[in-house]
């Protein structure tokens, strides 16, 4: 009888390597937890803390709302869709740009591609602390942060989907004698119009969500009222403006959920 | 007598050569002439260059050397707008038919005058009426009816897609066709089916036809001439009746596919 043959997932050096991985993952949570200090204390009374928050924010100060909420709360949702307006506005011609196949010089791809990562890996906050720093507190400064946040973003995403557009409808219209502009409009953008406006609705989505809390360093909003409510105490003024913002955030949730699956 | 030497010819490749990578051919010292008329069908085994060859005609593909004179112009050496202009006169067929998927089915046809109409007209969807006209009549010529016309692409069978596909080439009033394996996405009755199609619009509006085909039936049956190529050279070029079996073992190689 022969041996039987035996097969392993991995190797011995791999099984070795996954053994330090191992250890590794322990020694960092470890040194993490004796890192950040926790106060005992404060933790075992965390529960009741969080209990007695909740007791103060309940019933919520309903007159609250028409008085001041509502009006920063329309402020948040026009800061948020201009902010994207003007993202979208800025980002399709450089994703234009950076998409390789569209265009075939690497210095442009190059540039197009410095400007996302720079716009995306500054966050909405950071952007709104340079422009409240620029053009004073208000929603101006708000706007124009969600708008360079969102640049990278719909950038990125629209000028990785012109990349995947198929080249066979594009080499059709190009044989057929058809303008650079028009393979455009004709060849690429049909290919590419779903995509466009999932990356529209989803980037509209996440600037519902940033632009209540730009409020918090002075940029307009929702946020001004919360960050005032918070500072002065008044915690059943902090309970409403926290449910408004997620009643607002599942709205727009189910709004651009449903149109997104109508379109694709 | 070559058909050079009758003077007629629509489309002459001269001493065509085409390198992907440098000293390794894919065509070989190509010379070949086409008068304005007839299916011509292009046959050889897969990686021969037939597809290079007639991509070389419309500059998709670039030669490395040789002369491709069409209508008084060599294609090879033109660029830009030049290019542009001399490509409206040769319409193409493809294998995968290149649909834009999600344009309606007169939109796609309507996509042969892309080269003619102003990029406004385009843009806002105003075609000129003279058009829309001709590509209705289209639809009808490459058998589908009225009803297809504002159907999306993708919602089109592949013998359907192809006759779009053939349509949009005609739309452009070519003075060549070009069909680059028109027939190998397709079932063997629906290949039959869009042969005929382009054997019936060659004769019916005078427009020459080049088709690659590795279908040596379909070739025999529907071409007026036969074009067998093998390692990037031509090795027969004459009537279907001439093509013997001695020519089909140089061209594929091997007797086992009889």
């Amino acid at each position: 009888m022969s041996v039987p043959r035996v097969w392993q997932r991995f190797t011995l050096a791999e099984r070795i390597a996954r053994a330090i991985l191992y250890v590794c993952v322990v020694i960092a949570v470890v040194w993490s937890i004796r890192t950040i200090e926790v106060i005992p204390e404060f933790l075992y009374d965390a529960p009741e803390q969080t209990a007695d928050l909740f007791s103060r924010m309940w019933p919520f100060d309903w007159a609250f709302y028409p008085k001041a909420i509502h009006a920063a709360l329309i402020e948040t949702f026009h800061i948020a869709t201009l902010g994207t307006l003007i993202a979208i506005v800025l980002a399709l011609p450089l994703s234009f740009l950076a998409a390789r196949n569209f265009v075939s010089n690497p210095l442009l791809n190059f540039v197009a591609q410095f400007i996302f990562v720079a716009s995306r890996s500054v966050n909405s906050l950071i952007w709104a602390l340079l422009f409240v720093a620029i053009f004073g507190p208000g929603a101006l400064s708000g706007v124009l942060s969600i708008a360079f946040r969102s640049i990278g973003f719909v950038g990125k995403l629209f000028g990785e989907a012109l990349e995947e557009a198929q080249v066979g409808p594009i080499e059709a219209l190009t044989a057929a004698g058809a303008p650079r502009s028009m393979l455009l409009v004709k060849g690429y953008w049909p290919q590419v119009e779903p995509a466009f406006w999932s990356i529209a609705l989803l980037r509209w989505d996440i600037n519902i969500r940033e632009s209540a809390v730009l409020g918090l360093v002075g940029a307009g909003g929702i946020g001004v009222a919360l960050d005032a409510a918070m500072n002065n105490l008044y915690w059943d003024q902090v309970g409403l403006i926290l449910a408004v913002i997620f009643a607002v955030v599942i709205v727009t949730e189910i709004v651009t959920s449903s149109i997104r699956s109508r379109i694709l | 007598m070559t058909r050079a030497e009758t003077g007629a010819s629509l489309l002459s490749i001269r001493h065509l050569r085409k390198e992907y990578r440098p000293g390794q051919p894919v065509l070989k010292d190509v010379s070949l002439d086409f008068p304005s008329v007839g299916v011509t069908a292009i046959i050889g085994p897969s990686g021969t260059g037939k597809s290079t060859l007639i991509r070389c005609v419309n500059r998709l593909v670039t030669p490395t050397s040789g002369e491709i004179l069409f209508e008084g112009q060599d294609m090879a050496k033109l660029s830009g707008s030049t290019l542009r202009l001399m490509r409206r006169r040769i319409g193409m067929v493809f294998q995968e038919y290149n649909l834009v998927d999600r344009l309606s089915v007169i939109e796609n046809v309507l996509c042969g005058r892309l080269g003619y109409v102003a990029p406004w007209r385009a843009f806002m969807r105003r075609f000129p009426p003279e058009d829309i006209a001709r590509a209705f009549d289209l639809i009808d010529a490459v058998g589908l009816s009225e009803e297809f016309a504002t159907r999306r692409a993708d919602a089109l069978s592949g013998g359907q897609r192809q006759r779009v596909g053939i349509a949009r080439a005609i739309m452009q009033q070519p003075a060549l066709v070009l069909a680059d394996e028109p027939t190998s996405s397709l079932d063997p009755k629906t290949s039959v089916e869009i042969m005929e199609l382009l054997a019936e619009i060659s004769t019916s509006r005078g427009v020459p036809i080049i088709v690659n085909i590795h279908n040596v039936e379909l070739a025999k049956r529907f071409a007026t001439r036969i074009i067998g190529m093998t390692g990037g050279a031509v090795v027969y070029d004459g009537p279907p009746g001439g093509l013997e079996t001695a020519h089909l073992h140089q061209i594929y190689g091997g007797e086992d596919f009889l």
